[in-house]
């Protein structure tokens, strides 16, 4: 079953590269959350308790051929779309949003699945899906259903956030298979007056608050842009070496929110400095750029999606969360891969790099 | 050949465009650093700065909650400052040991500053924590006095409400309480915090919304020692719109003394529009008591009074309507054609239906009787026999005419919808059929038959007004702190019960009867001056047997009922009335309807004067905002109070 090729054919390189920055992350969570009151577990065992069995989970998929992945495809996303029917009727509320589903033993977040299934239910359209010359506008309409359906639905939750981040996987994938000139400005004609149409037609005043809010915190100085701002201190107080590790006052003094979760790359920012955000960034960089490298090798047409897949989704989380709380993005709660606090942030970020794994090690078998 | 050239293109294509992607990736990431750079660089002394001799800080501050006013513009609820004490994590370094200081001093229970501790910590250091609400004026001058031993330690001042009559009109006007862990997780509070007042029950719980106002707040920057610099931002609260009520508050006290020490409610409902102008669910409760914290005896006081003060009897109470009944089967029966306002039965005190035998109330009998002297003596027999033959479904239809047994939609939670029994709702419920011999109760109005005092004013005001169902409502208008009016309810018609008007008015002549013709049942409820027309009814508990005479115990004892409407040629109102555990509605209930409708007709003598409702309205929001701009001198001056808490810490 399991070939000798595929044991020599195995990725160090993406393996290091995701163990680095998983060891930063949970000496980040440790300085994070020293001034938490002592509870049952402390959160940086719990990291590392999620980062060894992501590890294992990480394995298991690449130990799978990939191509199982497409015989799969429709029912995956018909089950999630179940799934995420459930949150909406019987899920459970949480900050406000309903987001989780409780399974008796333990809860799930169906939208984080979801950026899963999409990106493996657009592989298999587009792997049988032969165009020339590029996609044209109704080549798209098909992927564009498959898209809307779940984005509405998790936009019920509401979870802006994650909905974002599904349309920008499917846009990276459909970029991959590349846009013919005349698609891309359709979409521009049809979106641009839709977007007109809901904001003066449908929107009320209160949402069109939350909107503008939400591209400019800063508006509201005391809700969202109050949590930049203090953001914004840690990350430009911490200067070129930083203020030493568990050394920053303003995570300390729990000036930050979330300061495990969403904002740990404030944290960081402030006890590492440039040179310590540098070194992350690169890190991040290089594990991007491996990504689309293991797409690039890879002489399979599904084997190139699924891997452009993936990398877009680890990279969009990363831009987006670190540009977030550097005050060039909006608040919205998307968690950095590998480095936030969180079980199934760490789950899925695990699961990608084991797609990318089982690509990279069957290079040489198609 | 054609199909190479496309193989080759497809697969060569989007490898190409990886390069492309990795280009789009590093630019990217090459934003992000160079936007680190100017942070972390170029920036670096503006942001040490402020990270290392600023601290920013907010406070929020409590909006006034509206005011609650009656028809005529009387404030029934408005508000008082109350005092909780707080404290900034922060600035405390043994918390443990301020917390004993704090106990011992106020003489507060240690495990529940504890408690409150507790829940607040993972927030932010700078955020007060409220420690104890409605702390007493004494309480607070101690902590002034001490104030260089409590560094930390503040008092702020909520308003908090106030009851211009105590007790009355408690069920309908609800109370306010600190929310709860439970409420603080809903989606309809996203926007409160631990130690915010809400409404927790009546009109305060329903128009939450509307009453809360908008909380604001201060961002302070203080220093490191958290000494206040300067103001940096600061949204004023806004005050709650205020409602004014369809209630009559000098109508609604005179219905509540009525009722004296007995149990029961009534319902004053104008029939030309659902408006009600009284609401009384006796006895009440202290509304004021629940939000601090309650006495166990008082509270023990509550829940062992079998007369069950904090129910909504109006509202929640479902009755058997007994005889008042009696006009709805009437109405179906002329309606059907079954009986005509001349069909005559003869009662000898009981009803015999295959081996059942069925009493009339009047074991002598009342000889021949017909629609008129059935309702006006409240035969039984002749409602046997009429419902014997109209079946029980004919009955039901006709109370769905009347929007019976489900809710009417007053507006205040747990309405409860009574019960309007059907063949099929028995199958439904017991999986057993309908037993003709089980029409007879309910033909006047026993059995399995349930309404609300609500609905018993509802129908009495259909009846009245010939046909037309209106939603009961208790507000008028929501009205802004500057006393524009923002909303304005008018009448909201559920349905027409599509009744011809000749039998209502044979009905209403019957009604007529009871109340104003010798030998009727509902004479207590007679006015010298105005002609009341309506219905009395008895309700058993319980059966009691042939000694219905004889001492039993409160709980067994029969609810009094009492409809009516006035005045008879041209109808202005309805009321309900029901006593607990009473007796004889005609004994017990009439004559408390009777007191109602005596003070209506004496107070539309005066004319209102509308201009109170300006003058007053206007007067306590002056009170609040006054209040305010004090505090916010305080803030603005911080200096008196602020640096000798820091003497205190150099202690």
């Amino acid at each position: 079953m399991i070939d000798r090729r595929l044991v020599t054919n195995f990725d160090w390189t993406l393996i290091g590269i995701v163990s680095a920055i998983c060891i930063l992350g949970v000496l980040n969570i440790y300085s994070a959350t020293v001034s938490y009151t002592p509870g049952s577990t402390p959160y940086y065992i719990k990291q590392i308790n999620w980062m060894l069995f992501g590890l294992f989970v990480s394995i298991i998929v690449a130990s799978l051929d990939y191509h199982i992945l497409e015989d799969f495809s429709y029912w995956f996303y018909g089950f999630l779309i179940l799934l995420l029917l459930c949150v909406l009727l019987v899920g459970k509320r949480s900050l406000g949003a309903t987001r989780w589903l409780n399974l008796g033993l333990f809860s799930v977040q169906p939208s984080e699945l979801m950026k899963i299934v999409i990106i493996v239910t657009f592989a298999r359209y587009f792997n049988n899906y032969h165009t020339v010359g590029g996609l044209s506008f109704k080549d798209m309409l098909f992927p564009l259903g498959l898209l809307i359906l779940p984005v509405i639905m998790i936009m019920k939750q509401p979870d802006l956030g994650t909905a974002t981040l599904v349309i920008l996987i499917a846009f990276a994938m459909s970029f991959y298979i590349g846009f013919r000139w005349s698609t891309i400005f359709t979409f521009i004609f049809v979106t641009i007056p839709l977007f007109w149409f809901t904001w003066s037609v449908y929107m009320k005043p209160y949402q069109k608050n939350r909107v503008l809010d939400f591209i400019n915190p800063e508006r509201s100085r005391l809700g969202s842009g109050y949590h930049i701002i203090q953001s914004k201190i840690a990350v430009g107080s911490g200067g070129f070496w930083g203020k030493g590790y568990v050394k920053g006052t303003q995570s300390q003094l729990r000036f930050l929110p979330e300061q495990h979760t969403d904002f740990a790359f404030s944290v960081f920012a402030e006890e590492w400095g440039f040179f310590g955000t540098l070194v992350l960034i690169l890190l991040y960089l290089s594990l991007i750029l491996w990504g689309l490298n293991i797409a690039r090798r890879c002489n399979d047409r599904l084997g190139g999606l699924l891997a452009v897949g993936v990398t877009a989704m680890l990279f969009w989380h990363t831009v987006i969360n670190i540009g977030m709380v550097i005050g060039l993005f909006p608040v919205v709660g998307v968690p950095l891969p590998f480095f936030s606090y969180g079980g199934t942030s760490m789950l899925t970020s695990m699961v990608a790099v084991g797609i990318l794994q089982s690509i990279s090690m069957r290079r040489f078998m198609f | 050949m054609i199909k190479k050239q496309r193989y080759v293109r497809e697969l060569v294509q989007p490898r190409q465009r990886t390069i492309m992607l990795s280009v789009i990736v590093t630019t990217l990431f090459a934003l992000l650093v160079m936007r680190l750079w100017y942070l972390q660089i170029i920036r670096v002394d503006d942001y040490r700065t402020m990270s290392e001799n600023n601290r920013l800080r907010f406070l929020p501050v409590a909006a006034s909650r509206g005011a609650l006013m009656d028809r005529e513009g009387t404030v029934l609820v408005n508000n008082r400052p109350s005092f909780s004490l707080s404290m900034i994590p922060q600035e405390v370094k043994n918390i443990d040991e301020t917390m004993d200081r704090l106990s011992r001093l106020l003489m507060l229970d240690r495990t529940e500053l504890a408690e409150r501790w507790e829940k607040s910590k993972k927030r932010a250091r700078y955020y007060p924590v409220v420690l104890a609400t409605n702390i007493s004026r004494e309480q607070v001058e101690i902590i002034e006095e001490n104030r260089l031993r409590l560094p930390g330690i503040e008092i702020s001042v909520k308003p908090i409400r106030e009851y211009s009559f105590q007790n009355s009109a408690a069920h309908l006007l609800g109370y306010i309480a600190e929310i709860s862990d439970k409420e603080l997780e809903s989606k309809n509070y996203a926007n409160y915090n631990l130690g915010d007042y809400i409404g927790k029950n009546g009109i305060e719980k329903t128009w939450e919304h509307e009453l809360h106002g908008n909380d604001g707040g201060r961002q302070l920057e203080v220093d490191s020692r958290g000494r206040v610099l300067r103001l940096l931002a600061e949204n004023k609260p806004t005050v709650g719109n205020s409602l004014i009520l369809t209630i009559d508050s000098r109508l609604q006290r005179s219905a509540e003394a009525a009722f004296g020490e007995k149990a029961g409610a009534a319902v004053v409902m104008d029939v030309r529009n659902g408006e009600v102008i009284a609401f009384v669910s006796n006895p009440t409760f202290d509304p004021s008591l629940f939000a601090g914290r309650i006495s166990p005896d008082i509270w023990k006081g509550y829940l062992e009074d079998k007369r069950h003060p904090l129910e909504n009897k109006a509202l929640s109470g479902q009755y058997p309507p007994g005889s008042t009944y009696k006009m709805l089967v009437a109405l179906a029966g002329l309606e059907s054609g079954v009986i005509e306002e001349t069909t005559t039965s003869y009662c000898n005190g009981e009803y015999v239906m295959g081996s059942s035998k069925f009493r009339c109330w009047n074991r002598s009998g009342h000889g021949t009787v017909n629609l008129r002297k059935s309702l006006k003596e409240s035969c039984d027999v002749y409602y046997y026999q009429l419902g014997e033959k109209l079946g029980v479904d004919r009955i039901a239809a006709m109370a769905r005419r009347f929007h019976l047994g489900s809710e009417l939609g007053i507006g205040l939670h747990n309405e409860k919808k009574g019960l309007i029994p059907t063949v099929a709702w028995k199958v439904k419920r017991f999986g057993k059929k309908w037993f003709p011999g089980e029409t007879l109760p309910v033909a006047i109005g026993q059995g399995y038959v349930l309404m609300t005092p609500i609905q018993l004013v509802s129908m009495m005001a259909t009846v009245a007004n010939e046909g037309t169902v209106y939603r009961p409502h208790l507000v008028k208008k929501v009205v802004d702190p500057d006393g524009r009016i923002l909303k304005e309810f008018g009448p909201e018609i559920l349905g027409y019960t599509g009744i011809s008007q000749e039998s209502f008015k044979k009905v209403k002549q019957g009604l007529f009867a009871v109340v104003n013709d010798a030998g009727g049942t509902g004479a207590n409820a007679r006015l010298w001056d105005v002609k009341v027309a309506g219905k009395t009814g008895t309700s058993q508990v319980v059966k009691l047997g042939k000694d219905r005479k004889k001492a039993v115990m409160y709980q067994h004892m029969d609810h009094g009922l009492f409809v009516a409407f006035a005045p008879f040629d041209k109808p202005e109102i309805a009321v309900a009335v029901v006593v607990e555990h009473g007796g004889g509605g005609g004994a017990v209930a009439a004559p408390i309807a009777g007191k109602i409708l005596r003070t209506y007709f004496d107070l539309q003598k005066p004319p209102p004067n509308p201009a109170r409702t300006d003058s007053l309205n206007k007067k306590e929001l002056e009170d609040t905002t006054e209040y305010e701009s004090n505090r916010h001198e305080e803030a603005e001056n911080p200096k008196n109070t602020e640096s000798s808490s820091i003497q205190g810490e150099d202690d």
